[in-house]
């Protein structure tokens, strides 16, 4: 069996957009970039609790709506002065898929 | 001893004569000026507006008495010339006779009387003098009264407008197939006859006019084709003629006028000619521009120096609001000729460009006109077009490509670009100002006024010093946008409307931002940017978007939202209110609030629910509250007269009317009103971004009021009579402030940059450009003055927002 499940097509997701994935264990954000990368990170800010998919992406970065703090996509460490990182999620593109590593949707499990 | 010059004619080209043959030597010549007219030099092309009432006569005075006393030019006005003599050399009125060594004429041209019955009757008029401005001012003061006139060309049009201005009913007839037909081409004038008939005015093409009817005084016009227009007045606006009946009779060579030579001679020795009534190569001149360009040759001429005539493509601009039209060069159908042509019918724009050669020779724009000059320059200069000839139509900005000099949006601009909006300063007017020695920008502003006005142009302005100057010239450090430009936000919104920038990556790729893609400040700017410059014609991009105008709702704490229906005025119904209710009820909102600008808040209520509750409330008929935007938000209101026994207006009828007009427009940052219905002021007015005070006598308008970091009392930006001019000017206000000021600055601080003074000029002194003012939110207000709730609801805009991705909660549940 595959290790990634498939969530959806690149083209549902609007370019520097992002969309959730619910899972038992709270929301992951998916973001498409302008160049047509994907990135998973958990959608909730390690500041105050922001969604993160409701910020504003720039380049490989998203800023969170609530403060302003800037995250590096790739890594999901706080970018300038702020320090903190979100967990971030094994995720590919296949043929305009966007599949999803599944221990991300069973992490609870894997971090018990 | 000074030799006798006599000019026949105070017109705008022998002023310009005189102005320069005094400035050359005050000496050369003693100077005898006749007048037909009772009166000197006026600016002609301004009696449109003296008609509209725009402006007095006082106004548009160029020579006063006292000009012409000071400079010791003899005045004999209110007196024809009626006799040449060529032989003794000299000039005869009725009650002067004057010798000459130089003889002038300049007796410009004559209204073209149409040789119809009636024509003489009283209440027929030309339109070519201040009498026959007052004479149609005159009728027009008659309630209800017609006026027709015959004649759709530059000068009939601007009348009709004038008169429309006035109050009257106007019928303009036109003997060809569509208006303008010297300047426009068919489609044009269509879109032309369009926007006048919008404007009231009735437009009859193709009406041969058979005979003006009337016992004494007009009353109607019958033409060809049966139809009977009734006229109080009729306004024969159907060409002018070359005024050469006395150079005729003095023997001097004449065709259709007066010929002169590259000198401005006649067939005559000291014989000399300047303005409407010659003819020169063939062709005859009516434009300002090139009449001043003879009276300087002929300056020369005059002071024995060699000078020669050369006409240049002139364009035509039709000086009536809301119709923006521009032609230049020759647009007749040839065979050795192509053509490229635009249309976008849904914004009424119209552009063509013909081609010969591969050179520009002619353009015709209606609707959208802003790359006019740089057409105007393509077909001066001659140029071979070919390599931009596939992306010619969308002007400059598509036609060259960025390069890696930061200076470069600038070059790229054309001389005649204006860059001081404020003083009609261009970039040409700049660079010559450098040449001839300045070099810092307050030179720049003393030379040339450019940035002494409202100052937004200040960076364009040093841009330009640091082009011409180069490492001379050191740029003051100015705050930028972001870390993303060097560019300061006055720059990018200049920038962005003088070189047509249309996206955010057309701006991010012409402006030479340093990042990909811009980032969480410069994005929402620019997109904001992009909306104010192009009502109609933008995309706007959501993900530049906060997340509030993204999804219009509030983001609250806990990544929820808040909802709030718009309540005009403040005011709302027992069926609302239950609406309201049974929304709160049946989607679990935790907190209901009545907030300050007298609406509820329903708060706490998760992202996937807001379509749905968005549609229960369009349900009852309620719209978004937009509390989420930066733009239009709440109109305060007190109950005025209505209910108050102090109440001197009615107060919350003028607020609904407001945000009725106002709501859904995007701005700088939130803007909030108020309407009070005395200086009791009940509804706060006075810590509003805009708030009127009513009074007995009328409605003060106050501005710049601040109550949240800042804490301001507003000031009175002007009082008005009535409630059509409170709206207008606040709307006018508005649209200045969206206009002109940086992203997130609320008007208190962008009033503070420019100057109340200079808000007045713009939008209280100036009628004229308070109305294009308004008439400007008013056209982009038909694009935003729509529920982006319902679009969300009922349309499925942006269902990508609301719904996730994939959800496995269901799924290892199961």
């Amino acid at each position: 069996m595959s290790n990634y499940i498939d969530i959806g097509a690149i083209t549902d997701i609007p370019i520097r957009a992002a969309r959730l994935v619910k899972t038992m264990h709270g929301c992951i954000a998916v973001f498409r970039t302008a160049t047509d990368k994907v990135y998973a990170l958990d959608d909730k800010c390690p500041h105050k609790g922001g969604p993160l998919s409701n910020g504003i992406q720039h380049d490989e970065s998203i800023t969170c709506p609530l403060h302003n703090w800037v995250f590096d996509l790739n890594t999901g460490m706080a970018k300038g002065a702020d320090e903190g990182s979100v967990r971030t999620y094994d995720i590919k593109l296949d043929n305009g898929r966007i599949l999803i590593n599944r221990d991300a949707i069973a992490r609870a499990e894997a971090a018990e | 001893m000074s030799q006798k010059l006599v000019i026949i004619g105070a017109g705008m080209a022998s002023g310009r004569l005189i102005e320069c043959l005094i400035d050359a030597d005050p000496n050369a010549y003693d100077i005898t000026l006749f007048n037909a007219e009772p009166r000197g030099n006026y600016n002609r092309i301004m009696l449109s507006p003296v008609l509209s009432g725009e402006k007095t006569y006082e106004d548009i005075i160029t020579h006063s008495d006292d000009w012409y006393t000071e400079n010791n030019v003899t005045t004999i006005f209110g007196e024809a010339v009626t006799l040449i003599d060529k032989a003794a050399k000299i000039v005869s009125s009725k009650s002067h006779t004057i010798s000459y060594d130089k003889l002038v004429i300049a007796t410009g041209s004559a209204p073209f009387i149409i040789p119809v019955a009636g024509k003489d009757l009283d209440g027929v008029m030309a339109y070519r003098d201040l009498d026959d401005v007052n004479s149609m001012l005159s009728a027009s003061r008659k309630p209800n009264a017609n006026a027709v006139v015959i004649g759709g060309g530059l000068l009939g049009l601007e009348a009709a407008a004038g008169l429309k201005e006035q109050g009257m009913n106007v019928t303009v007839l036109h003997i060809a197939g569509h208006l303008m037909d010297r300047q426009l081409d068919p489609a044009a004038g269509y879109l032309l006859k369009k926007s006048l008939e919008e404007k009231g005015i009735t437009v009859h093409t193709e009406g041969f006019t058979k005979a003006i009817l009337g016992e004494e005084e007009v009353e109607a016009v019958l033409l060809e084709d049966g139809t009977v227009y009734p006229a109080d007045i009729v306004v024969m606006a159907a060409g002018i003629r070359p005024e050469t009946r006395l150079a005729n009779d003095a023997g001097l060579r004449v065709e259709r006028g007066i010929v002169v030579n590259d000198a401005m001679e006649t067939s005559e020795p000291d014989i000399y000619c300047v303005g409407e009534c010659l003819e020169h190569n063939d062709q005859l001149y009516g434009l300002v521009a090139p009449l001043y360009d003879q009276a300087k040759v002929l300056a020369k001429t005059l002071l024995g120096e060699p000078a020669a005539f050369t006409p240049v493509e002139i364009s035509t601009k039709l000086k009536v609001t809301g119709c923006d039209l521009f032609s230049a060069g020759d647009f007749l159908d040839g065979d050795d000729r192509e053509e490229i042509v635009f249309r976008d019918a849904v914004r009424g724009v119209y552009k063509r460009l013909i081609l010969q050669d591969n050179k520009i020779i002619g353009a015709v724009m209606y609707g959208d006109t802003a790359d006019g000059a740089w057409f105007l320059q393509k077909i001066k200069s001659g140029e071979d077009i070919s390599d931009i000839r596939d992306t010619l139509i969308f002007g400059p900005n598509f036609a060259s490509g960025a390069d890696a000099d930061p200076l470069a949006a600038v070059a790229a601009l054309p001389l005649d670009a204006e860059i001081c909006g404020c003083n009609g300063v261009s970039k040409g007017d700049i660079m010559a100002a450098i040449d001839a020695g300045s070099n810092t920008l307050d030179a720049i502003k003393a030379n040339t006024k450019a940035s002494a006005s409202c100052g937004t142009c200040s960076g364009l302005v040093g841009q330009v010093l640091q082009m011409s100057l180069g490492d001379e010239f050191v740029l003051l450090e100015r705050e930028t946008v972001c870390k993303c430009t060097d560019l300061s936000h006055d720059d990018v919104r200049k920038l962005i409307v003088a070189k047509g920038l249309k996206t955010i990556p057309a701006a991010m790729q012409e402006l030479q931002w340093n990042t990909s893609c811009g980032c969480a400040t410069c994005r929402p700017a620019l997109n904001y940017y992009m909306v104010c410059a192009w009502p109609g014609e933008y995309m706007d991009d959501g993900q530049s978007r906060f997340i509030n105008e993204r999804v219009h709702a509030n983001i609250q704490k806990d990544g929820t939202y808040s909802v709030v229906p718009r309540m005009w005025g403040g005011i709302t119904t027992p069926d609302e209110l239950r609406a309201i209710a049974d929304a709160a009820d049946k989607y679990n909102v935790p907190t209901v609030k009545v907030t300050g600008g007298q609406r509820i808040d329903l708060l706490g209520v998760e992202k996937e629910y807001l379509p749905a509750i968005w549609y229960d409330l369009n349900s009852a008929g309620m719209v978004s509250g937009q509390a989420y935007a930066k733009g239009l938000r709440t109109v305060k209101t007190c109950v005025g007269k209505t209910h108050c026994r102090f109440g001197t207006q009615d107060s919350t009828g003028l607020g609904i009317k407001i945000e009725k007009a106002m709501w859904g427009a995007w701005s700088p940052a939130k803007f909030k009103l108020a309407v009070s219905g005395c200086p009791r002021n009940c509804a706060e007015s006075t810590c509003k971004d805009l708030g009127i005070i009513c009074v007995d006598s009328g409605y003060q308008v106050l501005v710049g009021g601040a109550a949240g970091l800042d804490l301001l009392e507003t000031e009175l930006l002007a009082q008005v009579p009535t409630e059509e001019e409170a709206i207008e000017l606040t709307q006018a206000f508005y649209q200045l402030y969206r206009e002109g000021a940086q992203y997130l600055h609320r008007p208190y601080k962008w009033i503070a940059k420019v100057g109340l003074d200079w808000i007045k000029e713009q939008c209280v002194e100036d009628l004229e450009n308070r109305k294009a003012l308004s008439d400007r939110f008013e056209y982009s207000q038909q694009f935003y003055r729509v529920d982006p709730w319902a679009e969300r609801a009922s349309k499925g805009v942006d269902a990508h927002e609301y719904s996730p991705l994939a959800d496995f909660t269901k799924v290892a549940a199961e």
